[in-house]
């Protein structure tokens, strides 16, 4: 129902030639455990196009990760299974292929970066061992040419030493190295998308900014499209082209970066960057609001989600139709679609 | 262990070949300590023996054993096997070092020949019991539902009898020979090594390194063959060389009963059990040196388990 939105949205930005390299239409995966049916991803769609840089951000618990998981086919089973949607990969449906043809996928076409860099390399075989294992399995590479190739990327993503480093286990490795190592390994067999969940949670800010501009880089350089999975709306300001927000399970509002931040027609997402603090207003410098705004209310339990729209028990504009229909995806801008029944007044508002 | 001299400046040397001049002597004594500057094979073997000196005793005579059993004819000119009444019960003499049993046969030879028995015993059996220990807590662990119900209900079988009945149950049911009694000692060794291996399974296979693996492609048997499995190695070897030791006591015990490895082959049980109780007061070395040779073994082989313990631990794995 929302495809042509989608398609449309897809375009936005991106010029009309770039091909879509990663399709999400319909998806929904839902968890099957004794309280209920927890709809942790509901109808998500969206298009990637070929060396693009798309920003899925919201709360924990919004369906960010699961999302990533059901691409890949990595939904936890039982309690999960992705129960409708279609994910296409140039065109080839990935829910619809075999587990074989799958695992030749996954790293080789699809691969992805963790959030926990201590714990997502194994600590007992080295670092160089783990890059060409996967550069074994999808490209049939000798074990001396794989383990070439592993020092050839961790120069890549900027390991000094890295034919000494190849050979170092884990646990010698800091976090912001290991995580480099990670990103190395998700690109040895040079994807054409990279999901980086959470990518640079677990390390310091200054490291931070490394992980992400050294990712930033490889993508462009090696043309890979990036689904960068955050909470972080720095983040998402400085890396990403296009920005989905999701809400207990649903994408809410997808929009260009820029127009996001400046002009954010969907309620919660206000919410999100009137609660990001700013710099100017903290040092004193500009006009202080003493305190940063937050959105009232929890987040719901996904296993029993409000009727009608998810947010409009926590939305200052919610009215009767808000309580009780999830209101469509609307394009509002080009390449701006939002879901809200008053997404228009709050864009008049604006424009007034 | 003296803290350095507070007035020096510290200095890490790299061990290259230039002399050190600066007063820091006491880190260098440090560092040879930690196995700094180890660079060859020979250094590490030294560097090990000083820093596991319990551990080096029991690769010494685990070494020593293996050594005996593989040149055993090399070793004692006598034949284990040849009987001569004559000398009947003799005490030990330069002719036989560790006396003569009550068929006149040569101590000595029958202890040194009795290694291989023991050492085929242990070595087989532990081999055995990891192999399809490994193979029953890795499917349990990993695969879960009901291929880990039934395989632990079935454990829990094996688990109820002592060791020793057990073995014995299983020597008496599958008939004398070397190769049944490895078998009957391996069957006992599953249930500790499959639980170990299932429970160190459980907790791997959700670490996130195992889900990073799936999301590089890879298949859940490579998953459970090269990632998880070589982290359940460290506790595998602990179980496995201080499982020798138990390996050779329950050969003995089953020798000593008569269930065990039978005549010809000599086995250090049986020859405590032909002499316990009639010759102890009149030839107590027919009982002694048997003993002996079942303890040193048994002894080795812990000592070394305990040393590969604390040596396995890949975070004590340096990068040379």
């Amino acid at each position: 129902m929302d495809s042509a939105i989608q398609d449309k949205a897809a375009g936005g930005t991106q010029p009309a030639a770039a091909k879509a390299v990663l399709e999400v239409e319909g998806l929904k995966t839902y968890f099957f455990v004794r309280q209920g049916v927890v709809k942790a991803v509901d109808d998500i769609s969206f298009s990637l196009a070929a060396g693009e840089k798309l920003a899925i951000v919201g709360e924990s618990g919004c369906g960010k990760s699961m999302t990533a998981l059901s691409i890949l086919r990595l939904v936890p089973d039982p309690p999960g299974r992705i129960v409708a949607g279609s994910v296409r990969l140039d065109g080839r449906d990935l829910l619809t292929l075999s587990d074989a043809d799958m695992r030749r996928i996954r790293g080789n076409q699809i691969s992805m970066i963790f959030q926990e860099p201590m714990t997502s390399l194994n600590p007992v075989w080295s670092i160089g061992n783990q890059i060409s294992e996967a550069l074994m399995l999808h490209q049939n590479l000798s074990r001396q040419d794989a383990f070439d190739k592993s020092v050839e990327m961790l120069k890549l993503v900027k390991i000094p030493e890295p034919a000494r480093r190849a050979r170092e286990y884990p646990h010698q490795l800091s976090g912001g190295m290991r995580q480099r190592a990670m990103t190395a390994m998700a690109l040895a067999c040079n994807p054409h998308v990279l999901l980086a969940d959470e990518p640079t949670t677990a390390l310091d800010v200054t490291i931070q900014a490394q992980i992400l501009d050294l990712i930033l880089e490889l993508q462009e350089r090696l043309g890979t499209a990036v689904v960068l999975i955050t909470h972080d709306l720095g983040v998402v300001a400085e890396t990403a082209q296009r920005v989905i927000v999701m809400y207990g399970g649903k994408k809410v509002e997808e929009a260009p970066v820029v127009e996001l931040f400046e002009a954010p027609l969907h309620p919660y997402t206000q919410g999100l960057l009137a609660a990001v603090p700013h710099l100017a207003a903290m040092s004193g410098l500009a006009p202080a609001q003493s305190r940063l705004k937050e959105i009232p209310g929890i987040v719901p339990a996904l296993v029993n989600l409000p009727k009608g729209c998810t947010f409009a028990p926590r939305c200052p504009f919610a009215s009767d139709v808000c309580r009780n229909e999830f209101p469509p995806y609307e394009t509002k801008q080009p390449g701006h679609s939002v879901a809200c029944w008053h997404a228009d007044a709050l864009l008049g508002g604006r424009h007034a | 262990m003296s803290p350095p001299p507070s007035d020096s400046t510290p200095h890490i040397s790299n061990g290259s070949d230039a002399p050190d001049t600066s007063p820091a002597g006491s880190f260098e004594a440090e560092l040879a300590k930690a196995g700094a500057n180890v660079r060859s094979r020979r250094g590490m073997a030294v560097f090990l023996a000083r820093r596991y000196p319990l551990g080096g005793v029991g690769l010494a005579i685990v070494l020593l054993f293996i050594f005996v059993a593989v040149f055993a004819p090399y070793i004692t000119s006598h034949d284990p096997l040849s009987t001569n009444p004559a000398i009947s019960l003799g005490a030990p003499s330069a002719a036989s070092p560790m006396g003569t049993d009550f068929m006149g046969r040569d101590l000595f030879s029958r202890v040194v020949y009795g290694a291989r028995t023991s050492l085929a015993v242990a070595f087989g059996a532990t081999l055995l019991g990891v192999l399809f220990g490994v193979l029953i807590g890795l499917a349990s662990g990993y695969l879960g539902g009901w291929v880990d119900l039934t395989t632990q209900r079935f454990i829990d079988m094996l688990q109820a009898l002592p060791t020793l009945i057990l073995a014995m149950a299983m020597a008496a049911a599958l008939g004398p020979s070397l190769v049944n009694t490895i078998i009957a000692i391996a069957i006992p060794k599953l249930p500790s090594i499959a639980r170990v291996i299932r429970a160190n399974t459980l907790s791997l296979r959700e670490m996130p390194f195992v889900e990073a693996a799936r999301a590089m492609g890879m298949s859940e048997m490579r998953i459970a063959l090269r990632h998880i499995l070589p982290n359940t190695l460290a506790p595998l070897i602990v179980l496995a060389t201080a499982g020798l030791g138990t390996a050779i006591l329950v050969e003995a015990s089953l020798s000593f009963l008569g269930l065990g490895v039978p005549e010809p082959h000599p086995s250090w049980g049986r020859m405590l059990s032909e002499s316990a109780a009639e010759y102890v007061r009149t030839a107590p070395w027919l009982v002694i040196f048997p003993g002996l040779a079942i303890t040193l073994a048994v002894f080795g082989t812990n000592l070394l388990g305990d040393a590969l313990r604390d040596l396995l631990d890949p975070r004590q794995r340096t990068s040379n």
